[in-house]
């Protein structure tokens, strides 16, 4: 797989997803799209408010969920777009503007040169100065050491929502991707299908509007739910 | 016949002719009837032969033989439930599917041009 090779610049997908994000998305697609020549799509996971709207009027394509189906579902929906257009590679950054839209060449690179499947930004490699609490890198550790001893792939962000994938991955993720908090279990289902997965520096910050989607309680039930999914996906087959 | 065992009859029994009515009005669909049909029936047979429920209490150890009614009423009801939790399962993954769908048809409707938000709650 080595797209762009033929003369023809490959075809990039910018996945956001979004909900209740009016006030930033716009802003965010208007700077990707000033940017960069990708197309950007919006999938907008049942908000109530004008977030598909606010896109649309910044030049996203924008897919309107009828209800919300939570992170998963609605990245879900993106990679199914991007599988019946036929898009080269596949990015995926969160619509409320915590991953630095700069840093998409560095996660684009290794594809479009063939040397990775799919590619992750970590906020933990090289010099990224980023800081989160204690619970929250307590999560992160043990999700580490999930990953690495039961896939073998030497991660140091887990749980990072900034990716981009190769039409391979976006083909299987299409018909078998977590409804909820997916990117830990993504990589069990990389490494069963042999996916080389490689990981680059990137920049994430802290939530400039709306509110994170894992409270304090939640992230019990995300610890448990995360752990269990992962294990069964070990043992699971895919059809 | 003493009063608990005239009791246990009548409950049975109505519970019997109450799920083959909901069937019959299509309120319930006849695979989800079929364990309330096999749990009503099991009911009402040991509510009726009382030395059929003795027989198989002792036969299994147990000392007092209406805990073993107890014990067969909660695996009936576990069975239920585990049935629901999958059949909600399947109903989750279609209804995903059936959300993206709609989301991606819209899209090629429109081209995403309209401006038409989610009719959400």
């Amino acid at each position: 797989m080595n797209p762009g090779m033929e003369g023809t610049p490959p075809r990039i997908l910018v996945i956001l997803p979004a909900y209740q994000e009016e006030r930033s998305i716009g802003g965010l697609v208007r700077s990707l799209r000033e940017r960069y020549p990708y197309d950007a799509l919006v999938v907008n996971d049942g908000s109530t408010d004008n977030t598909g709207d606010a896109a649309r009027g910044a030049g996203a394509i924008v897919l309107d969920l009828p209800c919300n189906l939570g992170i998963g579902g609605a990245v879900q929906t993106g990679f199914l777009y991007a599988r019946s257009r036929n898009y080269d590679v596949v990015v995926r950054i969160d619509g409320d503007g915590q991953h630095e839209i700069d840093d998409i060449p560095k996660i684009l690179e290794p594809i479009l040169a063939g040397r990775a499947d799919a590619v992750i930004g970590s906020r933990f490699l090289g010099e990224t100065g980023y800081r989160g609490s204690i619970p929250r890198i307590f999560g992160i550790r043990f999700f580490r050491f999930l990953v690495n001893v039961t896939t073998g792939y030497r991660v140091t962000d887990p749980t990072s929502g900034f990716f981009a994938i190769n039409p391979r991955l976006v083909a299987f993720y299409s018909d078998h991707y977590p409804s909820d908090y997916p990117e830990v279990d993504a990589y069990i289902l990389m490494h069963r299908l042999g996916a080389r997965a490689l990981e680059v520096p990137v920049r994430m910050y802290d939530r400039s509007e709306g509110k994170s989607s894992i409270t304090a309680f939640r992230a019990v039930y995300y610890m448990v739910k995360v752990t269990l999914s992962f294990l069964i996906n070990r043992i699971r087959r895919f059809g | 016949m003493n009063r608990v065992t005239i009791l246990s009859i009548v409950v049975s029994a109505a519970l019997l002719l109450y799920i083959l009515e909901m069937v019959r009005r299509r309120k319930l669909r006849e695979e989800y009837s079929i364990l309330w049909l096999f749990g009503s029936v099991v009911l009402l047979v040991l509510s009726l032969k009382k030395n059929w429920l003795d027989s198989f209490a002792h036969a299994l150890g147990i000392a007092y033989p209406p805990s073993f009614l107890f014990l067969v009423g909660i695996l009936f009801i576990l069975l239920i439930l585990i049935h629901f939790s999958i059949a909600i399962s399947k109903l989750h993954q279609m209804n995903k599917k059936m959300a993206q769908e709609i989301a991606l048809m819209k899209e090629k409707a429109t081209g995403g041009t309209s401006g038409d938000p989610s009719i959400g709650p």
